[in-house]
């Protein structure tokens, strides 16, 4: 029987790892992912969970632990936030690269220096090279939903899958959502397989030193150098978003929800300017697009992004080809240049003929609080802006909340 | 204490686990430790390489010389892999011994964290650190293990300042269920410490003395000559601890009826990366030298 739950977001998290049923957990405590783990640690401890619960002493060894578990064929997990989350960066290269099937959690947080424990993107964003298939999820629900189908989509695709919540937003708030049955659970997961799983019966070398060039195996096979082997990755990460459009189409069909796995539109039908953003301030803006239409008279609509990579670069770019101007606000950003995302969007518009009037917003950093009235404001006046600005103002983001 | 087998070269199997050709440095005694090592583990394993010398002598892609499975991982994370893969045949059932191999980089220091939270756990893994006391694989910068006066790229002119680390009494201090020094010259011994390992459960640490020709500056030849002499001459002592009782293995304990062991100024002597030591350094090391033995005279001869 499926049931329904008042909970945080972190036992949201947990309580779907239990139903995917990972089999080796290796978590290190950090702010504001800790309570995942401790309900983890929980259910094992108290039988409910059949799972190896290992204590390691880093993030770098969590990721690790789930390298060692997945290379020999067992399903693991991992969560981590912020400067955890980058600790284990080389770890996140290894798995992406080593085509290793694994999900971990981030409860997006603030990155040090100086610190912070409050909810921005930039951990998950500065990550977003490393080859790892990143979503995001919005509510509750969604954390349950996503978490189930990215160990489906992570073992079919043979590449980890990120699912980003943020903290405190989402992770220490209570809402109720829907813990779909065990039985139904497994029915849509099929055990873990790991192609090239370790085992002395069919001896294997994984990730050895790889040359520039492709040489040939013992039986005169070609076999690929690292950029042929990297290659693939990248490759097979873009036709992930299909198999990701699959997943979700079944998941709809067993547990009725779902339908917008990629993009999650908010009023965009006739929408004039289109809002885009990831996460909890993508239903944030749905009020400032409420009171935008109601109060001033503005088509103004918001498009979550839901997977952020790889980037659905045609379907966003057809998705706002109608559009006047599109609104791309984050929390996080590229040090030097822009807004990720906003660049991201930017670069997917390039090619088309109708590219819509772009502005950034960087807002948020540090668990900064985003005023719903701020966002209205900061949206009517860039929906009614007269003057087009010049190239460089329009490029140059805008912060919205500063200060000082 | 667990009986130890005692095999010799008559009854050591033919059986080979790796295959010919692999790309060690000529007179590597790692490689003799490997081939004799193997033939204790047997097939039924796992294992697990950091970077570090032995990652390049399995060979390149697609090519591999060993004929187990192996799981290469980052430099930091040797004991922390290993502890996946160990949590993987547990909930799969299965008894295949999980190896980890690392270099003493890998272990004394860049791995030193994973390494301590895998004794912490008491991981049922066994780990073995061949120490040839310098980042050799990247041609011989200074590690944690490299002696005092070891000169290597990046201890060049005058050597090493520092005494290097003692990995075995580190990992002593965390009570893991067997500890082992082996030498390279004693490939036997280290093949039968291994035979005893694999029956223990909880985290076995090996650690092996492999000298190194090109980065101790000796050579080719010299290999099992030089790893006896350091034993000869008390330096480097062959040992196990189990349930907290050391005892030492043949080629050591027979030193404990000498008055005098052989000056280490003969092993010193035959290696190049010594020839910066002062006059000093050299009678402070033979003093340490002679105090442990006092200590051990007094503490094992009845």
């Amino acid at each position: 029987m499926s049931k329904k739950l008042i909970e945080s977001g972190n036992s949201a998290a947990a309580l779907a790892v239990q139903l995917a049923s990972a089999e080796v957990i290796a978590a290190y405590p950090i702010t504001p992912q800790t309570p995942l783990t401790e309900k983890l640690s929980e259910l094992i401890a108290a039988g409910e969970m059949d799972a190896e619960y290992v204590a390691v002493e880093s993030e770098h060894s969590a990721l690790a632990v789930c390298i060692g578990a997945a290379s020999s064929g067992v399903r693991p997990f991992t969560a981590t936030s912020s400067n955890g989350l980058l600790y284990m960066s080389e770890q996140l290269h290894w798995a992406a690269g080593g085509r290793l099937p694994m999900v971990m959690c981030v409860v997006n947080r603030g990155i040090g220096a100086p610190w912070s424990v409050w909810n921005d993107h930039q951990d998950a964003i500065s990550q977003r090279d490393a080859g790892w298939i990143q979503i995001f999820a919005k509510d509750h629900q969604e954390i349950v939903d996503m978490t189930l189908k990215a160990f489906r989509l992570a073992e079919l695709v043979h590449i980890p899958v990120m699912v980003n919540y943020d903290g405190y937003y989402l992770s220490h708030t209570y809402m109720p959502f829907e813990l779909p049955d065990a039985a139904e659970v497994r029915d849509f997961l099929p055990d873990y397989n790991y192609k090239h799983a370790l085992r002395p019966e069919t001896p294997e070398s994984l990730n050895t030193v790889t040359l520039p060039d492709a040489r040939m195996d013992i039986n005169g096979v070609k076999q690929g150098g690292y950029m042929d082997i990297r290659h693939n990755l990248h490759e097979e990460m873009r036709l992930a978003m299909d198999v990701w459009e699959e997943i979700d189409a079944d998941f709809q069909k067993r547990f009725g929800r779902g339908g917008a796995p990629i993009l999650d539109p908010y009023r965009c039908d006739d929408a004039e300017y289109v809002v885009v953003a990831m996460g909890t301030i993508a239903n944030q803006f749905r009020d400032v697009v409420d009171r935008l239409r109601e109060q001033d008279n503005l088509k103004v609509g918001v498009l979550a992004l839901q997977m952020y990579r790889p980037f659905p670069t045609s379907k966003i770019a057809e998705t706002l080809q109608s559009a006047k101007a599109v609104m791309v606000c984050e929390k996080g950003l590229s040090y030097g240049n822009q807004g990720a995302l906003f660049a991201d969007l930017k670069s997917a518009l390039y090619p088309y003929q109708a590219r819509p009037l772009l502005h950034n917003f960087i807002t948020g950093l540090g668990g900064r609080e985003i005023r719903t009235d701020d966002l209205y404001l900061t949206m009517k006046t860039a929906c009614q802006q007269e003057d087009q600005g010049t190239p460089e103002q329009n490029d140059t983001p805008q912060w919205i909340g500063l200060q000082l | 204490m667990t009986k130890t087998t005692k095999t010799n070269v008559l009854n050591l199997t033919s059986e080979e686990f790796i295959h010919p050709g692999n790309r060690a440095c000529s007179g590597c005694s790692l490689s003799i430790l490997y081939r004799i090592g193997l033939k204790a583990l047997g097939r039924d394993c796992i294992f697990v390489v950091p970077p570090s010398c032995l990652t390049v002598m399995q060979g390149l892609y697609p090519i591999s010389a060993t004929q187990m499975p192996v799981l290469n991982g980052t430099f930091a994370s040797t004991a922390a892999i290993a502890t996946g893969v160990r949590a993987a045949m547990k909930r799969l059932d299965k008894k295949t011994q999980v190896v980890a191999w690392a270099g003493d980089g890998g272990t004394s220091d860049i791995g030193i964290q994973a390494l301590s939270g895998a004794l912490e756990r008491n991981e049922d893994i066994i780990y073995i650190c061949y120490d040839n006391e310098a980042y050799m694989n990247t041609g011989v910068q200074r590690s944690g293990t490299t002696p005092q006066g070891g000169l290597t790229t990046t201890t060049p002119y005058t050597g090493k300042k520092e005494t290097g680390k003692n990995v075995p009494d580190i990992v002593a201090a965390h009570n893991p269920a067997y500890i082992a020094t082996c030498s390279a010259s004693y490939p036997l011994d280290f093949h039968d410490k291994l035979l005893k390992a694999k029956e223990i459960r909880g985290l076995k640490y090996i650690h092996i003395q492999t000298p190194c020709p090109p980065g101790w500056g000796c050579e080719e030849h010299m290999t099992v000559k030089i790893g006896k002499m350091a034993i000869e001459c008390g330096l480097f002592d062959l040992y196990e601890i189990e349930d907290g009782k050391k005892s030492f293995s043949e080629p050591t304990q027979k030193l404990l009826k000498k008055s005098k062991l052989r000056p280490v100024s003969d092993y010193l002597k035959l290696q190049t990366r010594f020839k910066a030591l002062s006059e000093d350094q050299v009678v402070a090391m033979q003093k340490r030298i002679d105090l442990k033995w006092e200590k051990y005279r007094q503490e094992f001869n009845t």
